[in-house]
């Protein structure tokens, strides 16, 4: 696989993973504003979000319940994903290009990653 | 204000910081930080949750763009993410270590005075540095070309180690202090590594996802992600990085670098005032 053909598949997978997290987070949106559009809100104390809002498995959860809050954050989380799946995909294509050197690197890059998120 | 009114305001508001962002290569976080914060009041917690957010939304939504034509270059962006990833760990450990208010005043400092230089060399693209490619960037196949109005352009690099180097300070400061490693990517492509200016914001544009999601898990498990702020500015954000990505093809590279220079010496102000008010 060239280069080239490289760009373009990465292309669609970040393309395709930005529409999805989008849709979703409109789809909350709409959801959180039909029911709550009218209330008044103020974000000039920071209280740290409740625990529901905080963790994958617990935003899971919430879907299922089909809160608004929670399909916004489910939304959240794919678009966060996005650029990781982006690292990963990229180390899979290196290989497959028999680029020894690049498929190190990024999957390098993808261990900081995912250290630094677990921690 | 009602959550209605609110989210229609932050629409707007992201719109154009999206649109800058993907201009620029910085990402939507230097317009939105400031927007939430002094606009509409809003604790500068919430403020980094929704900035970060918007960084990666402005990354993703505009490299599908860029990467798919061509104008970023992944061999140099998944190189130098290597010094991005692991100076964020540091910066990240740092906190508490080095006075955070002093390295935002001595960043913003920098940021000023890179402003001033970039003003000064903002016709710099008419002549290419001729020296030959740094042959660390022969042997890892970085050379390649961009698309320009005359056809695609060939293009040299220069300097990768400093440009490395240069990096790791970016992902450190980012870790540190949350925001403006965008400002440092697109420095060390353009000043140190010689790379063509669409290159460098592309790629640095390409490159910011990745740094920001290293540190997302952390934002969402101290709770810093508030769901109905974040939404329009999520959607507002990916819309307007979309819509740069299209008007980044037909810009000339002059006016983007006016455009870069004015963000960066707000940016610079930003770091400069937090620092002094210890607000960071």
């Amino acid at each position: 696989m060239s280069d080239r053909a490289m760009e373009i598949l990465l292309g669609n997978l970040l393309r395709l993973g930005v529409i999805l997290a989008g849709l979703v987070v409109l789809l909350g949106g709409i959801l959180e504003l039909r029911h709550h559009g009218g209330d008044i809100v103020h974000y000039s104390v920071f209280q740290a979000e409740p625990w529901p809002l905080r963790s994958v498995g617990s935003v899971w959860q919430g879907v299922l319940e089909g809160r608004p809050y929670a399909f916004i954050q489910l939304g959240l989380l794919l678009l966060i994903f996005t650029p990781i799946l982006r690292v990963a995909l990229s180390a899979l294509l290196f290989a497959r290009q028999r680029d020894g050197v690049f498929t190190l690197v990024t999957l390098l890059v993808l261990s900081i990653l995912l250290y630094s998120l677990s921690h | 204000m009602s959550e209605f009114e609110l989210t229609s305001l932050l629409f707007l508001g992201s719109l154009l910081a999206g649109l800058v962002g993907a201009l620029t290569g910085l990402g939507g976080g230097v317009l939105l930080v400031p927007l939430l914060v002094l606009g509409f009041k809003v604790d500068l917690h919430y403020a980094l949750g929704a900035s970060l957010i918007s960084v990666i939304a402005t990354s993703s939504g505009a490299a599908s763009a860029y990467v798919r034509e061509g104008y970023s270059n992944l061999r140099i962006g998944m190189f130098l993410e290597i010094a991005t990833t692991l100076g964020a760990l540091l910066g990240a450990y740092l906190v508490g270590i080095l006075p955070k208010n002093w390295v935002a005043a001595i960043f913003g400092v920098v940021l000023l005075y890179s402003a001033y230089q970039s003003f000064q060399d903002r016709h710099k693209e008419s002549r290419p540095n001729p020296r030959p490619s740094d042959p660390l960037a022969v042997r890892l196949k970085m050379e390649s070309s961009y698309p320009t109005p005359q056809g695609p352009k060939a293009y040299k690099v220069h300097n990768v180690l400093g440009g490395l180097g240069l990096m790791g300070v970016a992902g450190m400061l980012s870790g540190l202090l949350g925001i403006g490693s965008g400002a440092v990517k697109v420095l060390a492509m353009d000043r140190v590594m010689g790379l063509p200016y669409k290159v460098s914001t592309t790629t640095s544009n390409f490159m910011i996802g990745v740094t920001a999601a290293a540190s997302a898990g952390i934002y969402l498990s101290r709770g810093y992600i508030d769901p109905a702020l974040t939404m329009p500015v999520m959607l507002g954000v990916l819309l307007g990085s979309l819509t740069g990505a299209r008007i980044l093809t037909q810009a000339a590279p002059a006016r983007l670098r006016l455009l870069f220079v004015a963000v960066i010496a707000l940016l610079g102000i930003q770091m400069v005032y937090q620092g002094l008010r210890g607000g960071v």
